[in-house]
């Protein structure tokens, strides 16, 4: 019992005096989480758009991909980058293992199928006759599609959160291809891994506060639109 | 009507086929739209009418044939944008989407790059127009049905298009909704005299709004014309029981004496007009309301007049629909005064009677 209390109120302490390491890891976390998901957005949006609303040879294949990469095990996926990355790998030369950078990538290829997911079922979930009669209105293919995402910008918010919540919380991904370098690769999950393994569990819980408090608001966000799209 | 016949359409099918995999959905050789008319395009569902609407609103392109738009081919997809730009399109979902009844109306205009004086003019205008002006602020998520439908027709309407197309805007309405909303669309094509195309399977709505008639079964064009000449001379069985002729009788002539005919059925004679020869077999279109219903066998010019027995009354409103066996089923449809001075009840007999003009006869191939 001794162990928790004492560990929450250490915790408490680091997050109170702003402790600077603790604010590194975390800004780090959100920076490598929100370029992730900001890539995800600009790639997935458009290739789920594209997905729902053309046809063309290999689309069915595609989707297979995307729903089978919504579930990859970020481990997984931790594997695959660590190899391209790899010194005699096929990306080797960019020098990029063990860096922020390997992170927002393999947390962008975590991210893109479930912003991609998420984007094509909403496009499949409207009217396939609001096409057409966006279209009649007078419509370009470009301002179609645009006025269709608009139209679907409350599920797509929640992809948004979805793909964030998701790369934030994620922990086999980040500890592979980053390495949990102190000061330089170390995010909030990986620093709660290896804080846990020497038995530093005051600053493990502070972590898992913070990332806790943060998926929290995130869902406090969604649960807020939602309700609003309800009464509208 | 020779000014009429001189004017030149605003559309031009030719040839238009549409197949969904291997299935020929729609096979129309040739169809116009005369400008200030209202074309529609009846018939059951499955029929190909919506198709052939998306056709013509360059909605849908066709696996094969041509459009021709004010006798120009339509080719490339920038003259197909600039097209619907002067088209319009109302479907039977209103389609609308969540933001306010007002920012919906002015979003085709809003596409079309009309300045926003003239955009906030033609929206104020028609959301007057169709009664909901004052759900301007409205978001469209919160509307009824109707209040959907008609702000989904004034978005249409404030198009001020050159072709308006409606695709059964009524159908999914309910009755007093309907005939409400019917009544305004009514008045407001009459005063605009806006080029129309509207698809429906409601026969009524066809008869009151069109000048002209296509009726399509399977695809393809089964007849055209003129309202008149669609309900009171349609071409087949088929048409007949779409267009209300309830009474469809299998007969065979049997003498033509300088196109009146004797036609028998089951043992009795119709008499009619038509340039059947003897020997072929017919259909005999008789519609319920042109049978009359005596006690007494009446001395009129009604050459047709049979004794049948009455099998089932049925009330409809202020009428009541009679069937009757005459050797022949017959239906009569007669308001409900007649019905009680004449004390019908089922299995009572009664004198049966129509003109031989008052039926269609349709030789069967």
């Amino acid at each position: 019992m001794d162990l928790i209390i004492d560990g929450f109120k250490q915790a408490f302490l680091l997050l109170i005096h702003g402790d600077p390491r603790v604010i590194q890891v975390v800004w780090l976390s959100l920076a490598v989480s929100g370029s992730a998901t900001v890539l995800s957005l600009c790639i997935g949006i458009p290739l789920g758009s594209l997905l729902g609303l053309a046809r063309f040879p290999g689309r069915r294949f595609i989707i297979s991909l995307i729903n089978t990469g919504m579930g990859a095990p970020p481990v997984v996926v931790g594997l695959a980058v660590t190899i391209f990355l790899w010194r005699n790998g096929p990306l080797g030369v960019l020098h990029l293992l063990y860096t922020p950078s390997a992170m927002v990538l393999a947390q962008f290829i975590i991210g893109l199928p479930l912003v991609a997911g998420f984007t094509l079922a909403t496009i499949q979930q409207q009217d396939p006759k609001l096409r057409l009669q966006i279209l009649s209105l007078g419509a370009s293919r470009f301002q179609m599609v645009w006025i269709l995402l608009k139209e679907a910008r409350l599920p797509l918010l929640a992809a948004v959160m979805a793909g964030f919540g998701a790369v934030i919380s994620e922990v086999g991904a980040s500890m592979m291809v980053g390495g949990n370098i102190t000061g330089q690769t170390q995010v909030m999950t990986t620093a709660i891994v290896g804080e846990t393994s020497k038995g530093e569990f005051a600053v493990a819980i502070a972590f898992s506060i913070i990332l806790m408090v943060l998926v929290y608001l995130v869902n406090l966000i969604l649960t807020a639109l939602q309700q609003r799209s309800r009464e509208n | 009507m020779s000014q009429v016949s001189s004017v030149q359409p605003v559309l031009v099918a030719r040839d238009l086929g549409v197949s969904y995999g291997t299935r020929r959905v729609l096979e129309i050789p040739a169809i116009e739209v005369m400008p200030n008319r209202v074309l529609a395009l009846i018939g059951p569902n499955g029929s190909g009418k919506t198709t052939l609407l998306l056709c013509l609103a360059l909605l849908l392109k066709p696996v094969s044939g041509k459009i021709l738009y004010r006798g120009r081919e339509i080719t490339d997809g920038a003259m197909v944008l600039r097209l619907r730009r002067r088209f319009a399109v109302a479907f039977q979902e209103p389609l609308l989407l969540n933001t306010t009844v007002g920012e919906n109306v002015a979003l085709g205009l809003r596409l079309r790059g009309i300045d926003s004086a003239e955009i906030k003019r033609r929206t104020g205008y028609w959301l007057e127009r169709f009664g909901i002006a004052s759900l301007a602020q409205r978001n469209a998520r919160a509307l009824s049905g109707g209040e959907a439908q008609r702000t989904s027709l004034a978005r249409a309407f404030a198009l001020q298009p050159e072709v308006l197309f409606l695709d059964e805007p009524f159908a999914a309405l309910d009755s007093p909704t309907r005939q409400s909303l019917f009544g305004d669309v009514v008045n407001i094509l009459q005063e605009t005299r806006v080029t129309t195309v509207l698809v429906t399977h409601d026969r009524n709505e066809a008869q009151t709004l069109a000048h002209r008639i296509v009726m399509l079964m399977n695809g393809r064009i089964i007849q055209s014309g003129t309202p008149r000449e669609i309900f009171s001379a349609p071409v087949n069985e088929e048409v007949a029981r779409f267009v209300g002729i309830e009474n469809v009788i299998e007969g065979k002539i049997v003498a033509n004496r300088d196109g009146v005919v004797d036609i028998q059925v089951n043992g009795s004679i119709i008499e009619g007009i038509s340039s059947a020869r003897t020997g072929e077999f017919v259909d005999i279109c008789i519609r319920p309301e042109h049978v009359t219903l005596s006690l007494v066998r009446s001395s009129t010019s009604a050459r047709n007049v049979f004794l049948g027995k009455i099998t089932s009354l049925l009330a409809a409103g202020a009428l009541v629909r009679v069937s009757l066996d005459c050797g022949f089923p017959l239906v009569a449809l007669i308001t409900r005064l007649s019905a009680d001075e004449l004390n019908l009840e089922v299995g009572k007999q009664v004198f049966a009677s129509f003109k031989a003009t008052a039926i269609h006869i349709i030789s069967v191939k």
